[in-house]
């Protein structure tokens, strides 16, 4: 946690460094409330990626000639800045699609070994979509059962009913979000992890909604496993990274066969490359790698704690302006100190899909739907909510104009 | 006025005509909205002749959706099976009178797509 004097101050300026927020219709600018869903691109990282292709781009790995080593120092460099900023290590490391495949590639090539009959896979009720079906898949290949924790009104994980889940000594694998993509709620990762690890199961972490708004040490949280994207960090789509621990990386098969996993190929088998590459079958996303590298970079420069606060001032303030709109909620923990900077709503009478509509009509970007996890809307009895979320350019003017368009939605309804 | 809001589409939506369920019924039909998960199904009676003597939707939606539901059935109720299994998207979108963007067709379609669904078991979108 931030001291409390950090936690009250928001970032300013920083709307000019994201060249898309120029954007107006009508004279009228645009607010970006929808960064959960996919964070913008500063100038640097827009600019990175222009500058790979126009100046540096070759394949990787194995080029003798100058160009392709300039592309693989960008590259591997940019591993090694990511691994840094994520307080992880290098070589375990490893570039995925984004974090969606990251789970996909534990849940197979960890899974199929490690996962068998009679075995529990441990979820809970608000991992999203991605952090829920390729359990779903490995346990009906493996015949293992999927098993769920709960969430509290307040939207809280229970840690007794972790430990009772432990207790029947059949999870394998503890697998949960680090922050909720529609309540907000940070979870106590590292507790959860030390209780799993306790029980002898292996963890994971889905760190999509924690690694771009505040500090993660993955080494710290000393998750097996911490998967986050890349495009949610301001960085490009097609890029995620999946941390792992070395042990088990070393002992895990591959996961997609190809070009560059490979140390030899004979006619009937092969070999595998070393960490990371062994994971990392075909051509990479080297230019989205490289932009991600300037994308943490930018978001070091402000430091991750002055992020962190700028989310939570936001989210404060969000939560504070409810009570100007009759009717409107939010889900999710009360306390801002408990929540990551996105904010779940429902207006009684009128539906999020209809708020959404009326909110772009002001030019107000929200997202309205099940937000990939519907079994957490069944949960929270209600088939859909309204999202805004937030990143380093929102500011105050961008939540009142949210807190309008809410007003509007009433006077259209004649509420 | 409100283009899209108008105040029928806001009265179907709030006061939405042949809610509900209908037990027994001869035939039924649940769907989704991709979008948003939202949920619509469908209770029938049909006559021997074929004819829908009575329906109900039931399910949660945005307003569009709802009052698109709402709309159609006054019309459904008294049309045979076979009429119903002809309707394309435009009969639906011109019942709703309102313009309806690309990103909200799926809304204003739903209520006959399960419509056809329970008449005719043809789960695609209305065309």
């Amino acid at each position: 946690m931030p001291p409390p004097s950090a936690a009250t101050k928001p970032l300013a300026g920083l709307r000019a460094d994201f060249p898309i927020l120029a954007r107006e219709r009508d004279g009228v600018p645009i607010a970006y409330l929808d960064s959960a869903a996919t964070a913008q691109k500063p100038t640097a990282v827009i600019e990175a990626i222009d500058s790979y292709y126009r100046r540096s781009n070759a394949n990787v790995h194995r080029g003798v000639y100058e160009l392709s080593q300039e592309a693989t120092d960008l590259f591997e460099g940019a591993r090694a800045r990511v691994a840094a900023f994520a307080g992880g290590e290098t070589d375990t490391t490893i570039f995925t699609r984004n974090a969606t495949e990251a789970i996909n590639l534990v849940a197979y090539a960890w899974g199929q070994d490690n996962v068998g009959p009679g075995d529990e896979v441990l979820i809970t009720h608000m991992e999203h979509h991605s952090n829920i079906v390729p359990w779903q898949l490995l346990c009906q290949r493996q015949g293992a059962k999927l098993r769920y924790l709960g969430v509290s009104d307040d939207g809280r994980l229970s840690l007794d009913e972790l430990d009772a889940a432990l207790a029947g000594g059949r999870v394998k694998l503890v697998s949960v979000a680090h922050v909720s993509n529609v309540l907000g709620t940070i979870n106590p990762v590292a507790e959860i992890v030390r209780r799993a690890h306790a029980a002898g199961a292996t963890t994971l972490i889905d760190g999509s909604q924690a690694m771009p708004q505040m500090p993660v040490d993955v080494g710290e949280i000393d998750s097996d496993f911490y998967a986050w994207t890349g495009h949610k960090a301001l960085g490009p789509t097609g890029i995620g990274v999946l941390h792992g621990r070395r042990e088990i990386l070393e002992a895990m098969g591959p996961f997609l066969g190809g070009g560059d996993m490979i140390a030899a190929v004979g006619f009937d088998s092969s070999t595998w490359n070393d960490l990371p590459w062994k994971f990392e079958a075909g051509t990479s996303a080297i230019a989205e790698g490289v932009g991600l590298g300037v994308a943490i970079d930018y978001l070091a420069a402000i430091g991750m704690d002055a992020v962190r606060a700028h989310e939570r001032d936001l989210t404060a303030y969000t939560l504070e302006r409810l009570e100007d709109v009759e009717g409107l909620r939010a889900f999710g923990p009360i306390d801002p100190d408990l929540r990551g900077g996105v904010v779940s709503l429902e207006l009684k009478g009128i539906h999020p899909h209809d708020l959404a509509e009326i909110c772009d009509r002001e030019h107000v970007c929200i997202r309205a739907g099940h937000h990939c996890a519907q079994p957490l809307m069944r949960e929270m009895g209600v088939p859909a909510t309204a999202r805004a979320s937030f990143h380093v350019y929102n500011t105050h003017d961008d939540v009142d104009r949210l807190i309008a368009a809410l007003q509007t939605a009433r006077e259209v309804f004649a509420l | 006025m409100d283009a899209l809001y108008r105040d029928y589409i806001l009265d179907h939506y709030k006061n939405p005509r042949n809610f509900g369920e209908l037990e027994p019924h001869d035939r039924e039909w649940l769907d989704h909205n991709p979008l948003c998960g939202d949920e619509l199904g469908v209770h029938l009676i049909v006559d021997d002749a074929g004819t829908i003597v009575d329906l109900r939707f039931h399910g949660q939606g945005c307003a569009i959706s709802q009052a698109s539901a709402s709309i159609a059935s006054e019309e459904l109720i008294g049309m045979r099976a076979d009429e119903v299994a002809a309707l394309g998207a435009d009969w639906v979108i011109d019942l709703l009178g309102i313009d309806i963007s690309p990103t909200r067709r799926k809304c204003a379609l739903l209520s006959l797509k399960v419509m056809r669904g329970a008449v005719t078991g043809d789960a695609s979108w209305p065309e």
